[in-house]
Parts: structure tokens; C-alpha cells; sequence
């Protein structure tokens, strides 16, 4: 029998802490599919997930092919010069034919779509970062204490990815 | 299951979309929008007659596809349906519960 008393997600905060292409799809697809659902949502960007909100790297995110087990390829082979963009290629013309946007255009519909960028004021210092590195579209930069601030609430999730 | 709408008994699923979109007028609409506290506009009635459109010609809906279709803008289509850009509008509109993940 369906439980009536459920508490419904109501908001939804992402950690995106890796920069290859499939962690970062995983987290907008996500973001996106909640709003989709009329659930708030929000990416905290950290570490080296920072790269898919820097104006100059987030068009070159690839799909790691070393030390990945899903391609299904030995070690080496994935390491030959080449492999990771021809294997990102491969990746993104698989996307574009499913209607997936590029990483840029994703940003811009998330923030569209009501989904607040944060960006991690640790990993942005780490790495020597300015505001005007990251996209227009960052809402902030905030502390972990900040995110959990966010957090507050029944019905709220933090996934970590 | 039957529901009333617009004044007559309108065929839906158990989740409330119409099984069959020739029954849809505007007042089904319009009685749709007020159980999702919609206050209907013109606007609305502009994306809901897109939306028709596309599933007369069997084209997939996403945001992104009709964040170009130049009828609506991201943001606004989700301040007409803030619950559900997708679903509560293809449920205004008479036509499937939309099963696209984007």
C-alpha cells in the first residue's frame, strides 16, 4: 500500500567535486531533473569540479580512459596519446544526438531553470582563482559552513559526486 | 478514469493526463491550472498550443528544445509552471506525461 505520510524531497544540493565529463553530466543532469520536478537545486562546485565553472577549461572536460572500468579497455591502451579525446568525442556526439547540451549551454539552462552555482571559497583560493575566472552565471562563492547553511529544512538532500 | 472538466467528463490516467487529446478544450485547461494554482494567461495558452503542436509531430520535448523554440525562454516558461515546466504544462495541454529525463 502506498505510504501517504512520505516526506517529498524539496531540495536537492549538489557537490561537484570531479572534472571529468561523466561526474559533471551526472550532477547538471541531476540539478536539472529536480527543477524539472519543481525541486529547488543547487551545485557546489569544489576541488576540481571548479574546472566545469572556469570560463577557459570547461569546454575541454574529458572522459577519463585510464583507471576507468566502464571502457572496457586495459590500462595502457587508454593511455595512448589521443584516446581520452577521441573517447570524449565519441561521448559528446552520443549526447548531442540524445539532445544533451554542451557543458556551457547546460550552465546556462541550469541558471535559467532557477538552480544556484555556488563556487567553494577553499578550492578557489587553493587554486589561485578569481571571480572573473569563473562564469557569469556563479551565484557566489561561499564555505562549506555557507552550503550547510543551505541546507536547512525538512525534505532537503546534499549528494555528493 | 473520468474526471469533470470544463464542465464534462474528460478521459484521464491515473496520474491525471488526458488519454485523449481530442476531448481537450480550453476550459479543461483552465480547470487543470486552478488544481495546480495556476492563474492561467495568455502566454500559458501560447506554450500549451506548442506543446500540442510538437506531439502532433511526434517531436520529443525537453526544456532545452523548448528553451529554443523561441515561443518561451527558459526562465519564463518556469515562472508559468514553477511546479513542473514540463510535466504541468503537457498536463494543461492534454498530451502525455512527457518522458524525457532532460
Amino acid at each position: 500500500m502506498e505510504d501517504n505520510n512520505k516526506t517529498p524531497v524539496k531540495k536537492a544540493l549538489f557537490i561537484c567535486s570531479k572534472a571529468n565529463l561523466e561526474s559533471v553530466y551526472a550532477c547538471f543532469v541531476m540539478a536539472n531533473g529536480a527543477r524539472m520536478e519543481g525541486i529547488e537545486a543547487e551545485i557546489f562546485f569544489t576541488f576540481f569540479g571548479l574546472e566545469a565553472i572556469q570560463k577557459k577549461r570547461l569546454e575541454h572536460l574529458h572522459v577519463a580512459t585510464v583507471g576507468n572500468p566502464a571502457m572496457h579497455m586495459p590500462t595502457m591502451i587508454g593511455g595512448l596519446p589521443g584516446m581520452e579525446a577521441f573517447a570524449t568525442k565519441m561521448m559528446k556526439d552520443k549526447m548531442e544526438k540524445l539532445n544533451i547540451p554542451p557543458v556551457d549551454e547546460f550552465l546556462e539552462i541550469l541558471s535559467a531553470s532557477g538552480v544556484k552555482l555556488w563556487a567553494c571559497l577553499l578550492a578557489i583560493d587553493m587554486f589561485d582563482l578569481k571571480k572573473e575566472d569563473l562564469i557569469d552565471e556563479i551565484d557566489g562563492i561561499l564555505t562549506i559552513g555557507d552550503f550547510y547553511g543551505r541546507a536547512a529544512g525538512t525534505g532537503t538532500q546534499i549528494i555528493f559526486i | 478514469m473520468e474526471k469533470m472538466y470544463g464542465g464534462k467528463s474528460i478521459s484521464v490516467n491515473d496520474e491525471g493526463f488526458l488519454t485523449d487529446l481530442s476531448q481537450w478544450t480550453k476550459e479543461v485547461a483552465e480547470d487543470i491550472a486552478k488544481e495546480e494554482n495556476i492563474t492561467v494567461t495568455d502566454k500559458h495558452f501560447e506554450v500549451l498550443a506548442y506543446l500540442q503542436d510538437q506531439y502532433k509531430n511526434d517531436n520529443p520535448l525537453s526544456i532545452r528544445s523548448v528553451g529554443k523554440s523561441g515561443v518561451v525562454g527558459i526562465k519564463e516558461l518556469y515562472e508559468l509552471f514553477p511546479k513542473g515546466p514540463l510535466k504541468i504544462s503537457s498536463k494543461m495541454a492534454g498530451i502525455p506525461k512527457p518522458k524525457s529525463c532532460i
